[in-house]
C-alpha cells in the first residue's frame, strides 16, 4: 500500500512555546490512524499542519503524493498561492471540534457550498450528493433546518457530511466527540465507525480510548510535542512500552 | 446539648392532612401608589402640551397645510433622500475596502486606512464640506494619466465639484470613516472558527466573505449601520451652508421671505420624522431578513 500521509521531521512553534518537536509519521492509504495523548501534546497542531491551517516551521508533509503548501520546480520549493492551498484543501476533509457549521445557512446549504463553489459543480448534483450524504449520517429530514435547530450530535454528523461532499482522499478529525453531551458521543462515533470499515484513508484525534481499540488500524501516542510510541492498538493501549504511555492511559481508562 | 441542629424528623414526616392549606386563600398583589402618582402628573404634562399645540395659535397650522406639500418642499425633500441615498451608498462601499484594509496583514494598508479613520473623524463635517467646497482653490485642474507623469484627460475642478457632488463627496468621505469601524467590528464579531471552516473547506476567498463572513457580520453591522443613515440623513442638513436646495436650506429660505419660522420649522421637523420612520421600517425588515438561524 502507498503512503496516503507523509510526515517527515515537522517542527512548529508558537513564539517560543515549541509545539512540535520533529514529527514523522505515514499513513497508509485506507488506514484509520487514531492519535491520542494529553492536553498540549501538540496532536490538534499535527493535524492541522496536514491541512495547512498551520504553517510548518520546517520539515514537510505531503498528502497523496504532493507536498502541501509548496510546490517543487527543480531544486526549489515555491510556496503555494492562497488559491492554489484552497484547491489542494478540497482534497483533505476537516472535522472540527466545535462543528462550525455556518449558522445562517441550512443544513443542505452548508453541505453543497464547497462542492458549487470551490468544486465548480452544478448545483443540481450537489444538492442530490447532499441528500444522498444526509441519508447516510440519518438526518435526511434535516435538510432545511438550521444547524441551532439540531443537537450538538446532529451538528457534527452534519459537519461530517459537510466534509464528505468535496469526496475527499483523506478526512482528518480534532477531537470530533469532546464539544458533545456523553449521550450523544455514541451517534458520532457510529458515523466514524462506518466509514472506517468503508476504507476512508482518516486521523482521528480523540480522547475516546474505546474507539480507538475498535477502529484503528495504528495508534499513536503523542506527548511534549513528540511521538512516543505507535502500533497496533493491541500494541500501544494494552502493552504500552512507554512509561509515558502507561501513566496517560492509567489515568483515561 | 449540641449545637447542630438535628434533621426535624417528626415534622418532614408529618401527613398531608397536618399542613396548612393556603390554596383557597384569595392572593393580594402588591399595590403601587407613588406609581399611580407619577402617572397622574404625567398624564397632565402630555394633556397641557396636546393642548398647547392644537390651541396655540403661534403654531399657524394653516401655514404649516400650505407649504407642508408644496412644490418647493417635495423638490427639497427629493434633494435631502439623494443626499442621503448616495451619502450612504458611497460611504459604506468605501468604509468597506477601509474596514479590510485595516483588518488586512499588510502594515501600509493597515496604517492608511487607520489614518483615513483618524483624520476624517477628527475633522468637523461643516469644515470638511467647506473645503471641498473651495476645492477649486486647491486644485484649479485634475489630470487622469500615470501619476507624477504626463496626463491623458484633464477636467476644469470648477466644473468638475459643482455644489451638489461637493456636498455628497464631502457627506461620503466622512460617513466611510465611521462605517469602517462599523464593517470592522462586525467582522470582528463573526468566529473564528467560521473562516477557518471555509477555508477548510476550500472555498475561494472572496466567495468566503461574501457568503460566510458578511452575512454573519451584517447582524452586529446592522444596528450601527441604521443609526449612521438616520443620523447621516438628518446630518444632511448641515449641507445648507452652501446654498443647497435641500429641505432645511429650502426651508430657511421660505420663512426668510414670509417670516413664518415656527410653522415652516414644523413642516421641515415632520418631513424629518416621516422619512426616519420610513428608515426605521426598513431596518425591522433588513435585520430580519439577516437573523435567518440565530436564535436571539
Amino acid at each position: 500500500m502507498t503512503a496516503m500521509v507523509d510526515i517527515r521531521s515537522v517542527h512548529k512553534s508558537f513564539g517560543s512555546l515549541q509545539v512540535l518537536r520533529g514529527i514523522d509519521l505515514e499513513v497508509r492509504s485506507g488506514e484509520v490512524a487514531v492519535v491520542l495523548g494529553p492536553s498540549g501534546s501538540g496532536k490538534s497542531t499535527l493535524l492541522r499542519a496536514i491541512n495547512h491551517l498551520e504553517k510548518v516551521d520546517s520539515g514537510w508533509i505531503s498528502v497523496g503524493g504532493s507536498l502541501v503548501g509548496y510546490r517543487r520546480q527543480g531544486d526549489r520549493l515555491y510556496e503555494l498561492r492562497e488559491r492554489e492551498i484552497l484547491r489542494q484543501r478540497t482534497r483533505i476533509g476537516f472535522v472540527f471540534q466545535n462543528f462550525n457549521l455556518f449558522p445562517h445557512l441550512t443544513v443542505l446549504e452548508n453541505i453543497v457550498e464547497a462542492p458549487i463553489s470551490a468544486l465548480r459543480r452544478p448545483r443540481k448534483e450537489a444538492v442530490r450528493a447532499a441528500e444522498a450524504l444526509l441519508d447516510r449520517v440519518g438526518l435526511a429530514d434535516k435538510a432545511a433546518s438550521y444547524p441551532r435547530q439540531l443537537s450538538g450530535g446532529q451538528q457534527q454528523r452534519v459537519a461530517i457530511a459537510r466534509a464528505l461532499a468535496l469526496e475527499p482522499e483523506l478526512l482528518l478529525f480534532d477531537e470530533p466527540t469532546s464539544a458533545l453531551d456523553p449521550e450523544l458521543v455514541g451517534e458520532v462515533l457510529d458515523v466514524i465507525k462506518d466509514l472506517a470499515h468503508q476504507g476512508t484513508t482518516m486521523i482521528v484525534v480523540t480522547h475516546e480510548i474505546g474507539f480507538a481499540r475498535e477502529v484503528a488500524d495504528t495508534v499513536v501516542f503523542m506527548d511534549d510535542g513528540r511521538i512516543v510510541e505507535r502500533g497496533t492498538p493491541a500494541e500501544v493501549l494494552d502493552a504500552p512500552s512507554h512509561e509515558r504511555t502507561k501513566a496517560f492511559l492509567s489515568k483515561v481508562l | 446539648m449540641s449545637l447542630t441542629s438535628d434533621p426535624p424528623v417528626g415534622k418532614a414526616a408529618a401527613s398531608d392532612a397536618e399542613r396548612e392549606d393556603y390554596s383557597a386563600l384569595k392572593v393580594v398583589p402588591v399595590r403601587h401608589p407613588w406609581r399611580w402618582a407619577a402617572v397622574v402628573v404625567t398624564a397632565v404634562l402630555v394633556a397641557q402640551f396636546a393642548h398647547g399645540l392644537i390651541t396655540n395659535s403661534g403654531w399657524e397650522w394653516d401655514v404649516f397645510a400650505d407649504f407642508f406639500t408644496t412644490r418647493t418642499i417635495l423638490k427639497a425633500v427629493w434633494i435631502t433622500i439623494q443626499l442621503t441615498f448616495y451619502g450612504t451608498a458611497l460611504g459604506f462601499a468605501l468604509g468597506i475596502v477601509l474596514a479590510f484594509m485595516r483588518l488586512s496583514q499588510s502594515p501600509f494598508l493597515k496604517s492608511v486606512a487607520f489614518t483615513y479613520i483618524w483624520a476624517f473623524r477628527s475633522i468637523p463635517l461643516i469644515v470638511q464640506l467647506l473645503f471641498w467646497f473651495n476645492l477649486t482653490y486647491l486644485y484649479k485642474r485634475l489630470d487622469f494619466g500615470i501619476p507624477f507623469g504626463p496626463g491623458f484627460f484633464s477636467f476644469d475642478t470648477a466644473g468638475l465639484v459643482g455644489a451638489m457632488s461637493a456636498a455628497v463627496l464631502g457627506l461620503a468621505l466622512h460617513q466611510a470613516a465611521y462605517a469602517a469601524e462599523i464593517v470592522r467590528g462586525g467582522v470582528l464579531a463573526v468566529d473564528g472558527g467560521q473562516l477557518e471552516a471555509a477555508a477548510a473547506l476550500g472555498i475561494p476567498r472572496l466567495r468566503q466573505l461574501r457568503r460566510i463572513v458578511l452575512p454573519q457580520a451584517m447582524r452586529s453591522i446592522l444596528p450601527n449601520a441604521a443609526n449612521e443613515v438616520i443620523s447621516l440623513f438628518k446630518g444632511t442638513s448641515i449641507v445648507s451652508v452652501m446654498a443647497i436646495g435641500e429641505l432645511f436650506y429650502q426651508v430657511q429660505v421660505i420663512y426668510g421671505r414670509n417670516g413664518r419660522v415656527v410653522p415652516l420649522l414644523m413642516v421641515a421637523t415632520v418631513w424629518y420624522i416621516i422619512l426616519t420612520t420610513v428608515l426605521s421600517i426598513a431596518q425591522y425588515y433588513v435585520e430580519r431578513h439577516f437573523s435567518r438561524g440565530a436564535t436571539r
